[in-house]
């Protein structure tokens, strides 16, 4: 093997870099957030610890809270319904803060496929599944999924019945969603740990459905 | 405060209006009918709240159902798919009985 970098560049010439995230100039927006900030610490109204600690906390939710909350709904029809009247309230049964934005629970049936998106910009119950993934936020998924979402969901692999209503949920305003599936055949026998392991973040917003564990 | 000036199942048509700002209703929907599937409840505005205005008086937000079918006239899905959109009550508009 000639080349023993293991990859190809014309030698003699600058090695190609990774940018550094400095190497991008601040947009005007991000220099309005960084001065917002500063202004905010420095007149005392929170001090940078405490913002330090917010975006900690917002950056260690997960999906996994979202998936505990729809294994339970799957094992009790009572908190299934308390879930889907007030679903911070719900949360709270099992300990999940899913914060003061309130957050609607749609239930997939075999007549109804929910799916969820903000087309303006990218609205999500970020303190009940975490932050959104990068496609959410993507103007192909936002602009796509509101104008033909069977062709989206096949693009996840996701095929929902042609008598099936396929309902899309643009999230423009005050309420977050999110997607209670269907639980699959075939997991009567599991526990409630192990159904919420078949629920991922794309599960909840809508885009495929939960593995059937016998596949 | 007044009450919702739609109730549920009424047939409404968002606005056909392009005003600048910080507009909430979009603008994909502009023109389009549908029906109140969900009445919300009242919040602040956020066209005025964008602009530091806080004290005007709050809408009624609605959750509105429109047949895909009627949003985008070559929809290539089934008759029964649906949207549904939450919209603020100056966004919207009583429609004939057509709407579905």
């Amino acid at each position: 093997m000639s080349d023993s970098h293991g990859h190809s560049h014309p030698h003699g010439q600058p090695h190609p870099f990774q940018p550094d995230i400095e190497d991008s100039a601040l947009t005007h927006h991000q220099l309005l957030q960084l001065a917002v900030g500063e202004l905010l610490m420095e007149k005392g109204i929170f001090t940078g610890d405490e913002f330090r600690r917010t975006l900690e906390d917002i950056d260690s939710r997960n999906p996994g809270d979202g998936a505990r909350v729809v294994a339970r709904a799957w094992v009790d029809a009572e908190f299934k319904k308390r879930l889907l009247a007030d679903t911070a309230a719900a949360a709270a049964e099992l300990g999940v803060d899913a914060g003061t934005i309130p957050i609607m629970t749609v239930e997939n049936t075999p007549q109804i496929h929910n799916a969820i998106v903000c087309t303006l910009c990218s609205c999500y119950p970020r303190l009940l599944l975490g932050l959104p993934p990068d496609w959410y936020k993507s103007r192909a998924y936002r602009s796509r999924v509101v104008r033909e979402p069977r062709a989206v969901l096949a693009e996840f692999g996701t095929t929902i019945p042609e008598d099936t209503e396929v309902r899309v949920h643009d999230s423009t305003a005050e309420l977050r969603y999110m997607v209670l599936p269907m639980r699959p055949e075939g997991t009567e026998g599991m526990s409630e740990d192990e159904l919420a392991k078949l629920v991922t973040r794309d599960c909840m917003v809508g885009v495929t459905l939960p593995d059937n564990p016998s596949n | 405060m007044s009450g919702p000036r739609f109730p549920v199942g009424a047939p409404v048509r968002i606005r056909r209006a392009w005003p600048p700002g910080h507009v909430r209703a979009p603008w994909y929907l502009r023109g389009r009918s549908g029906a109140i599937c969900h009445i919300i409840g009242e919040f602040g505005n956020p066209e005025e709240m964008a602009y530091g205005r806080y004290d005007g008086p709050k809408l009624m937000l609605y959750r509105v159902r429109f047949r895909q079918v009627d949003v985008w006239p070559d929809y290539a899905g089934p008759p029964q798919d649906t949207l549904q959109v939450e919209v603020y009550e100056n966004w919207l508009e009583a429609a004939g009985e057509e709407a579905a």
